[in-house]
């Protein structure tokens, strides 16, 4: 079965640490929330697991494998990742964009096979997008744009997602559409690890939210354990109100 | 469907075109003539014309060109800046200073070899600090002036050679190389810098894939499954080799690695992978038909197939620049 790991993982850049040892546990099933302020550790510790950034300490595996040792492409195939920065370089078809998930198959944008063709239909479809295949990429909305590269993430067909603020600086609404496809991946069988900022929206759609707060993993579990207004104060230091599942900030501290 | 006749359209300009050459000149030769040339009829005035002079300077432009632009189209998928070229960051000029060292040291002498190598060097050290810049700095503008102050040492540094030249004979070849001409090439000539433009545009081709996933940015390239590093040894070696073996054939040409680019990308949905070979033929296409220009022009002197490249395409470098401005902020 997928799987990423960490066991007691840290991250050091020159001499700061980034990341104490951390344990986290993503499989598929799953939607959990990372959540922390800025600065707490979030994306050295999403990299680390995933291979792409050195870690100092600990281990980090992929369905059993240490992920530093995968190749680009067989990391690919297990785990899609949206990086928090998301910069198109060139105003390519949102087709062509979508295709480039499936790299790591040998594919590439106007040489799909046959199987290609279908996970970009299949991601294309799963996000919204069929009316906009053809368009460019420089004509869209920030929300059209974050679906794109949701789609192009799901073309890839890995059983694991792992994304960086796929929400950030979208409007309310398109911050629900675009965690209700997430949703949608991880009711059909994948499970997605995503960090976000927004609390509640977290608290709406985690299964599991692990909190983050000066480089440690403070707190991992299910909404209903971990989401308090003690939890908040210390992680925030903010005032709420909670009631299950429904967050509202009063204010600082 | 404009897509599946590009480059079948563009090949056959180049064929009509390199066609044309032969028949324009100073001696214009009939059509008729000029294909019996091409077959072993014709007296052996007009063979000595089309095979040693017209023929190999028509076919010296176009690799030329094709080099400039496969390597132009290439390094602008790397970097993601379509203001990349091997021109403006540098390795023309860099290319010409080491071909330049081994003729002044008369090291090229020793062995028809040395140039062609000597310039590929001076490409390969000019593209690898492009490239380990690139790693460290995201601006494009910071590329740019690292590009400008290799220009500008390389031109200082030929500017140096030719005020120390032994005689005139040296500062005239010299300043050749600066200019960039086609005139009087042979096929020797395109025979000793071919293997390298083969090499060179053979690993830029296949390595082409790689450069279409950058479109997502480095981060995001690495996580769908490329090779960074290995993406970025391989496009800096094809485009040193092919830009180091165009400046060995005709010195340093600029501008056209820009110009060709940025003509083919909405041909090809700006993929950058599917700009490699139409930018390739575009750029051959352009410097023969200007070389065609400079040789019916009734100028006194023949202006340089290089000066002519750089008083079109430096416009045209404004230009892109100017509407990116407007695009990006």
């Amino acid at each position: 079965m997928a799987e990423l790991l960490t066991q007691d993982l840290s991250v050091k850049a020159d001499t700061i640490l980034l990341v104490r040892e951390a344990n986290l546990r993503l499989v598929p099933g799953e939607l959990v929330a990372l959540l922390g302020p800025n600065g707490a550790g979030k994306t050295s510790l999403l990299k680390a697991a995933l291979g792409l950034e050195k870690r100092s300490a600990g281990l980090a595996t992929l369905d059993g494998t240490d992920s530093e040792k995968l190749s680009p492409m067989q990391r690919a195939r297990r785990v899609a990742y949206l990086p928090q920065q998301r910069p198109l370089a060139w105003p390519n078809t949102v087709r062509d964009v979508v295709a480039l998930g499936r790299f790591a198959y040998g594919a590439a944008p106007g040489k799909l096979s046959p199987a290609d063709a279908e996970a970009v239909d299949r991601a294309i479809a799963q996000c919204g997008l069929a009316d906009l295949g053809d368009r460019n990429t420089d004509t869209l909305s920030g929300g059209e744009l974050a679906r794109v590269h949701c789609a192009r993430a799901f073309a890839a067909n890995a059983p694991l997602l792992v994304a960086d603020e796929p929400v950030a600086a979208l409007d309310p609404r398109h911050q629900f559409s675009t965690m209700d496809i997430v949703r949608q991946f991880v009711d059909d069988g994948g499970g997605a690890l995503v960090v976000l900022h927004d609390i509640a929206l977290a608290a709406r759609y985690a299964t599991r939210m692990v909190w983050m707060k000066e480089s440690r993993i403070v707190a991992d579990g299910p909404p209903e354990e971990t989401l308090t207004p003690e939890r908040l104060a210390e992680i925030y230091g903010v005032r709420s109100r909670i009631d299950g599942r429904t967050v509202e900030i009063e204010g600082t501290l | 469907m404009t897509q599946r006749l590009l480059v079948p359209g563009l090949l056959l300009a180049c064929l009509i075109t390199i066609f044309t050459a032969c028949l324009l000149g100073s001696t214009p030769l009939p059509a008729d003539r000029v294909l019996a040339a091409f077959f072993g009829g014709a007296d052996i005035g007009d063979r000595l014309v089309v095979w040693q002079i017209r023929l190999p300077r028509a076919l010296a432009a176009f690799f030329t060109g094709a080099a400039l632009g496969i390597s132009g189209a290439a390094l602008q998928g790397l970097l993601r800046n379509p203001l990349a070229e091997p021109g403006v960051l540098g390795v023309s000029a860099s290319a010409s200073l080491f071909a330049t060292f081994s003729l002044y040291y008369g090291l090229a002498a020793l062995s028809p070899w040395v140039l062609p190598i000597s310039a590929i060097a001076g490409a390969l050290a000019a593209t690898a600090l492009i490239a380990l810049a690139a790693i460290r700095t995201r601006s494009v503008v910071t590329l740019i002036l690292i590009g400008v102050g290799l220009s500008s040492f390389s031109g200082a540094a030929m500017s140096l050679l030719m005020n120390l030249a032994p005689n005139p004979f040296s500062l005239s070849d010299m300043i050749n190389w600066m200019l960039g001409s086609v005139a009087n090439r042979s096929f020797e000539e395109i025979g000793l810098a071919a293997p390298f433009l083969i090499a060179g545009a053979g690993i830029l081709l296949a390595s082409r894939r790689g450069l279409s996933a950058l479109t997502l940015g480095e981060e995001a390239a690495t996580g769908v499954g490329l090779n960074l590093s290995n993406q970025r040894i391989l496009t800096v070696l094809g485009a040193g080799l092919a830009t180091g073996g165009s400046v060995a054939l005709a010195g340093a040409i600029g501008f056209v690695g820009i110009v060709a680019p940025h003509i083919i990308r909405p041909f090809v949905k700006h993929d950058p992978a599917r700009s490699l070979i139409p930018s390739a033929l575009l750029a051959g296409l352009i410097l023969m038909i200007a070389d065609i220009a400079i040789r019916i022009l009734p100028t006194s002197n023949e202006l340089k197939l290089g000066v002519v490249a750089a008083l079109i395409g430096a416009p045209a470098f404004v230009w892109i620049a100017v509407q990116r401005r407007v695009l990006n902020g």
